[in-house]
């Protein structure tokens, strides 16, 4: 593809790479004979390193961009899909919203407190980048069990870092979740979730445009700090990986929020032409993928780049991943005006290039040509993979585990177990933890941490509000990766219901092992396909994503963990509620009757056994169940819902009571006691999809009952809270209210 | 009438206090950058939360050397109406407007959650539409915010009536548990002897609309008026 007269610009010809070369940049010696025969040549050192960093898993998608096809992503509401920053869609009054999430697992586990500072400052790059300013982040966290020393150190530099780095920037952290599991001892997740708000016509795409233009990097001085972070995160967590410390960038809140403000500011004008913030490969990757969607070329001299030290090679600065950067494309007469601009805000902003005509990515290093390569080679020649994939034999095992074989829990044994969920870490309180994240700034959060099923943020300006979640029973993904990733949007959606919002976008990040493997590439195929079904029957599309694989930690792979992220709209927020029963409400349970404790939180933590066939799911009563909630609360029939997830009906009921600090007398219908089988570890803690707790006023019974009559939603009476703090499940078992708070409250403190 | 709401680089809660102004109390507001240097033209100055110049070294250590900051102390001097929210708080502390620091919490961890303070004062330009003894609810969020001053200190703060909230329980009493940061004599907000500057860690700009939690914070603003001559 390349021509003579490029080459013959090139030093010397290259020497063939040695396998000690492949290695440092993680490319097979297949890829790399592909690329040679792209290029028609062996290339230069730099050269290697980019085609490394872009054909890598974590910029490349090698394994996993084949499968997105499955993905739904269009709607009436999609102003834009995945392939850029964030996807964007109509929000209404004119108004976008940009959402992405973003994994941070790797550099979490070598260094938590940066790595998930990092990751946070990436995430919210991507979101103003687009034009849209951050109104909100959420945190979708795992791991491994937090009594154990590691663990724990892990979990609080974690969070110590999302709060560093987010209140600092004055983003109010919304929500999140929190799970523990002992397949992430060693490999954390950290997924952080942005979104914002712009505008229609401010909404602005991260391409080069016309040949001419001029790119400018503005931010951070350039380090060594972050090189070959892109390929760190796409190889395992092996121990020497733990040595790699010097792959983890370190962050600079305060740099961060210059740069949102001068851009943001920036972005109304029209100076203008595309913006992309760099992030894994640095400068290498945001130059290339902007030259990439406008079909052009660019050219960069390395000498331009501001360092932060001496002596750096151009290798070093082109993978760089030293963050607080943006790359921003503008027009030639613009230079000036936006360099000023960014001035007024202390930045400084280097003209490092040019955008150019014949495709070719061109660096210099002062007068010497270091990198002559086809753009496409870089952005389209990433092999993709499609890797055999077998269900590991002994999920098969395991899944057919029948949990009636289990001992039905004795009477006696009930609030031990009820006390037991409520403290696990993925049901009990995580306040110890968001009182720790700044979530009221921005004065837009109606329900925050803990408040409602979902975040609630008001639109300023409009009665809108934008509901926000992100869900995964990675669990059920373990046992069925194809139904647990169902499940995952189901619940997320059912969450967004339950304040009264309507779905509109999903984000997604994929957790998973190596591909390499056939049982993980079966559980990263089978849970998009999940995904991708039950988003297609809910009208959900996908707009953006990201994708993490070869998350084996010292305990081999993790749980198949595909975390959805998810936006909802409210028409008007006054037409919202949360999840706090009122004394003397009637509770209604809405969906099926029938739950099983396989797979459940209960079979996994109180009797240790994590087997079994999860919860069945029929999308079409999924969404049935979800718009009659939504609708029932429209009409202001609902004061407040909750929808049954993890711990089954009691759980349900204590978290709902306890977050309104209310009693309740509920009398279990004989229904629900027959689709248990008479069993009291079904009826109590089996779990199920399509089920919500509406707790409602007793004259608007009648209509509920019709709402979910014409849908063919089975509605329940469950009894009443009451003003007495006792919880009492006639028959079963009556406890006081504050034995249950203790246990869910100071579980993570 | 109208507000300034000075923005240092760092700054956060700038906007915040501008649409609490502007759209809950109805007072024009808007954002001055650090390099004003004039401030006449203002009825009233607020500092905002926020870390500015990313609170490196110590909270509003470098905010103070701002070229604003001369001003700010001109209109203070004259006796006109400051109020430093937070990162403002600790500003106005940091350039000696109002006694005291602000330390790291006590429990060293970042804390974002409402608190309840009663009013102590009711003749200060911010406290102004308020009886002494109200108790109101306001959201914090700060990891530098515990209040210190030396013995010699307090006992001059407190002959001379410069204590103006301090933490408490739902129905205003003080107890250790209803103190978040661990401040000493549990101390949320000072002013300066003339009582037209006032500083606290909540913030009232989070606190003034039902809809977001709360409007308390409202009583603290409005009061502004009522000082100005606007309202009563």
């Amino acid at each position: 593809m390349t021509t003579e007269t490029n080459s013959m610009r090139m030093s010397a010809p290259n020497a063939p790479a040695t396998d000690a070369d492949l290695r440092e940049v993680a490319l097979s010696r297949a890829e790399y004979d592909r690329a040679v025969k792209m290029l028609g040549r062996h290339p230069a050192r730099v050269e290697l390193g980019m085609i490394g960093a872009l054909w890598s898993e974590h910029c490349g998608y090698k394994h996993s961009r084949p499968l997105f096809k499955m993905f739904p992503t269009t709607g009436p509401r999609v102003l834009q899909g995945p392939g850029e920053n964030a996807g964007v869609v109509d929000i209404g009054d004119g108004l976008a919203l940009a959402l992405k999430m973003e994994s941070h697992n790797h550099p979490s586990a070598v260094e938590p407190y940066q790595g998930a500072a990092t990751g946070v400052g990436g995430i919210v790059r991507d979101i103003f980048t687009m034009g849209a300013r951050p109104i909100a982040i959420l945190d979708a966290l795992r791991f491994g069990p937090l009594d154990e020393p590691h663990n724990r150190y892990l979990f609080g530099g974690v969070v110590a870092g999302i709060g560093g780095y987010g209140n600092s920037l004055g983003i109010p952290t919304v929500g999140g979740e929190i799970n523990v599991h002992p397949s992430y001892r060693g490999n954390p997740l950290v997924n952080a979730m942005c979104v914002g708000i712009a505008p229609h016509e401010r909404v602005m795409r991260a391409s080069a445009g016309e040949p001419g233009n001029v790119l400018l990097l503005v931010g951070a001085a350039t380090g060594r700090d972050g090189i070959h972070g892109a390929t760190f995160a796409s190889g395992d967590l092996d121990e020497a990986a733990m040595e790699r410390r010097p792959a983890v960038q370190v962050g600079n809140p305060f740099l961060e929020k210059l740069l949102m403000e001068a851009c943001l500011e920036l972005l109304e004008t029209d100076d203008v032409v595309g913006m992309q913030d760099l992030g894994a490969a640095g400068i290498t990757s945001s130059a290339v993928e902007c030259a990439g969607r406008a079909g052009t070329g660019i050219e960069i001299d390395v000498r331009k780049i501001a360092r932060r030290e001496r002596g750096m090679t151009a290798y070093e600065v082109m993978l760089s991943e030293s963050q607080e950067r943006m790359l921003v494309i503008v027009k030639p007469n613009a230079v000036q005006r936006v360099r000023d601009r960014f001035a007024r805000w202390e930045l400084h902003a280097d003209a490092i290039g040019v955008v150019t005509g014949d495709g070719h990515v061109r660096i210099r290093d002062g007068g010497t040509l270091v990198v002559d390569i086809p753009t496409r080679l870089l952005t389209e020649g990433c092999p993709t993979y499609t890797p055999p994939a077998a269900e590991s034999p002994e999920t098969v095992e395991r899944r057919a585990f029948d949990p009636l074989q289990v001992s039905d829990l004795a009477p006696v044994d009930i609030v031990a177990a009820l006390t037991r969920l409520l403290s696990h870490p993925d049901i009990a309180s995580k306040r110890p933890v968001w009182e720790t994240y700044d979530h009221t700034i921005g004065t837009n959060t109606v329900l925050g941490p803990g408040a409602g099923d979902a975040a609630v943020l008001r639109v300023r300006g409009t009665r809108r509000g934008v509901a926000l979640t992100t869900d995964c029973t990675a669990r059920y993904c373990g046992l069925d990766p194809y139904l647990g990733g169902m499940h995952a949007v189901a619940e997320a959606a059912r969450n967004l219901a339950c304040v009264g919002a309507e779905p509109v976008a999903v984000t997604d990040c994929l957790n998973f092992g190596n591909p390499e493997r056939p049982e993980i590439y079966f559980q990263l195929r089978e849970a998009v396909r999940g995904l991708a079904d039950a988003c297609r029957a809910l009208f959900i599309p996908v707009v953006s994503g990201n994708v993490s694989l070869y998350n084996d930690g010292i305990a081999g792979a993790i749980l198949p963990t595909p975390i959805v992220g998810m936006a909802g709209v409210l028409d008007d927020l006054d037409q919202r509620v949360g999840m706090a029963f009122p004394p003397d409400a009637t509770l209604l349970l809405l969906g099926q009757a029938t739950a099983t404790t396989g797979a459940s939180l209960y079979l996994a933590t109180v009797r240790d056994i994590e087997a079994g066939m999860p919860p069945a799911l029929d999308l079409n009563l999924e969404a049935a169940v979800q718009e009659c909630v939504r609708r029932v609360i429209r009409q202001g029939l609902v004061r407040a819902a909750h929808d049954l997830a993890d711990g089954g009906l009691a759980v349900a009921l204590a978290e709902g009571c306890i977050a309104g600090r209310v009693g309740c007398e509920v009398d279990v219908p004989d229904a629900l006691s027959t689709a248990a089988g008479g069993r009291l570890d079904a009826l109590l803690f089996g779990e199920a999809a399509s089920r919500v707790i509406l707790a409602v006023a007793p004259e608007a019974i009648g209509r509920i009952e019709e709402c979910a009559a014409a849908r063919g939603v089975p509605v329940y009476i469950l009894g009443r809270t009451t003003e007495t703090r006792q919880f009492a499940l006639r028959g079963i078992m009556n406890v006081p209210l504050h034995n249950l708070i203790t246990a869910w409250e100071n579980a993570l403190a | 009438m109208k507000c300034a709401v000075v923005s240092f680089p760092g700054s956060n809660g700038d906007m915040d206090a501008v649409y609490a102004l502007s759209d809950a109390l109805g007072t024009p507001a808007e954002r001055v950058w650090r390099t004003e240097t004039d401030l006449s033209r203002f009825d009233a100055v607020v500092l905002p939360g926020g870390f500015s110049y990313g609170d490196y070294l110590r909270a509003g250590a470098i905010a103070r050397f701002a070229p604003v900051m001369e001003a700010v102390a001109e209109f203070a001097a004259a006796g006109r109406p400051v109020a430093g929210f937070c990162n403002g708080f600790q500003v106005l502390t940091e350039a000696g407007l109002l006694p005291g620091v602000l330390m790291r919490n006590a429990g060293l961890r970042f804390r974002s959650h409402w608190v309840h303070i009663r009013v102590e004062r009711s003749d200060t330009a911010w406290t102004a539409d308020i009886p002494r003894g109200t108790v109101l609810r306001l959201p914090i969020a700060h990891g530098e915010g515990r209040y210190v001053v030396d013995t010699e200190t307090l006992h001059r703060i407190e002959t001379d009536r410069q204590i103006v909230f301090r933490y408490c329980t739902a129905t205003g009493a003080l107890a250790p548990e209803a103190n978040p940061n661990g401040a000493t004599a549990h101390i949320a907000g000072v002013c300066n002897p003339a009582g037209n500057v006032v500083g606290l860690m909540p913030h009232p700009e989070r606190g003034a609309e039902s809809l977001t939690g709360g409007d308390d914070g409202l009583m603290i603003l409005r009061s502004l008026l009522v000082t100005s001559g606007v309202a009563r």
